[in-house]
């Protein structure tokens, strides 16, 4: 920050008077709630997903299509779809604002990293719903 | 924390940060008075430096750096679970494209490493859970939830392949 003859007196304040009146960074609370509540969502959802996909494996594509598309399985799909994604662009996001400092870069890997999660997360959504609605 | 001698620029430093904070000693450094802060009783103590990997390095920075490694992966492994997902609903040969590639040493290496990575984000985030309540902090409590964590994740893992050859 300059005064009105541009000098530089940022080395003058304290690092509560540079902080004050900026407001949080970018809606920090937000986050670290969602990251919480996300991953707690995810404790029993990814259980059950993990333990689906175990005794899924080696089945054949009708039953995997009978398993997806029963409207108990598909809601809890979805439910996991919604959960992943949501605490994957939020994880990545903290890791690159942390290791990469170079602010253009750091901008758009952030970006890129919530665009690639939107449509995963859609991808994987229409999959389900498809796979729910044609039974 | 005692800062009688300071070795600026040297490798072998004596900046250490033992695990409690010091009672407050004479200054021989102007930048330590950054370092001051007060306990909760109103008590000025000289704050102990976080670790850093030129100085120090022990299980727990290796196991939290794990964690967001970890998590990284997982989001990379994400793209499996699309992949199975969109291939179930595309139709039949799709799926069977997505069981052989799966079914490949990769294919079986990657979903090795995923359900690894999985059981231990899952443990050390259940412990992320706890801290954020603020208990389990104290350094007995974390040195058995750091084991706990190391042997959950090694039985999940196993447990979890276990029951896919079973």
């Amino acid at each position: 920050m300059a005064d009105a003859k541009g000098l530089k007196i940022d080395t003058m304040r304290s690092f509560l008077g540079r902080a004050r009146g900026l407001g949080i960074a970018s809606g920090g609370v937000h986050h670290w709630w969602m990251q919480r509540l996300t991953s707690l969502a995810l404790l029993p959802l990814t259980l059950w997903f993990v333990w689906s996909v175990v005794h899924l494996a080696g089945a054949p594509y009708a039953a995997v299509r009978a398993w997806a598309s029963g409207t108990v399985h598909a809601t809890l799909l979805l439910a996991l779809i919604a959960a992943t994604f949501e605490h994957m662009h939020l994880g990545v996001q903290v890791v690159a604002e942390d290791y990469i400092h170079t602010k253009p870069i750091q901008v758009a890997v952030v970006v890129a990293v919530k665009a690639a999660t939107a449509l995963l997360a859609l991808a994987a959504t229409i999959a389900v719903l498809k796979l729910a609605i044609a039974g | 924390m005692r800062r009688e001698t300071r070795h600026v620029g040297s490798g072998a430093s004596p900046r250490i940060a033992p695990a409690v904070t010091g009672v407050l000693s004479p200054m021989t450094d102007i930048r330590d008075a950054q370092m001051v802060g007060r306990t909760s009783d109103g008590r000025l103590v000289q704050r102990p430096l976080s670790g850093h990997l030129t100085v120090y390095i022990n299980l727990d920075m290796v196991m939290s750096v794990g964690h967001r490694v970890t998590g990284c992966a997982l989001a990379v492994g994400t793209i499996v679970m699309v992949w199975f997902l969109v291939a179930a609903a595309s139709g039949e040969a799709a799926y069977a494209t997505f069981s052989w590639w799966l079914r490949t040493p990769i294919g079986y290496l990657a979903l090795f490493g995923w359900t690894a990575a999985l059981w231990y984000h899952y443990c050390v985030g259940i412990r992320h859970l706890i801290w954020d309540t603020g208990r389990m902090y104290d350094l007995p409590t974390v040195d058995r939830s750091r084991l706990v964590i190391l042997g959950a994740t090694a039985v999940l893992t196993l447990l979890t392949w276990l029951i896919v050859i079973l």
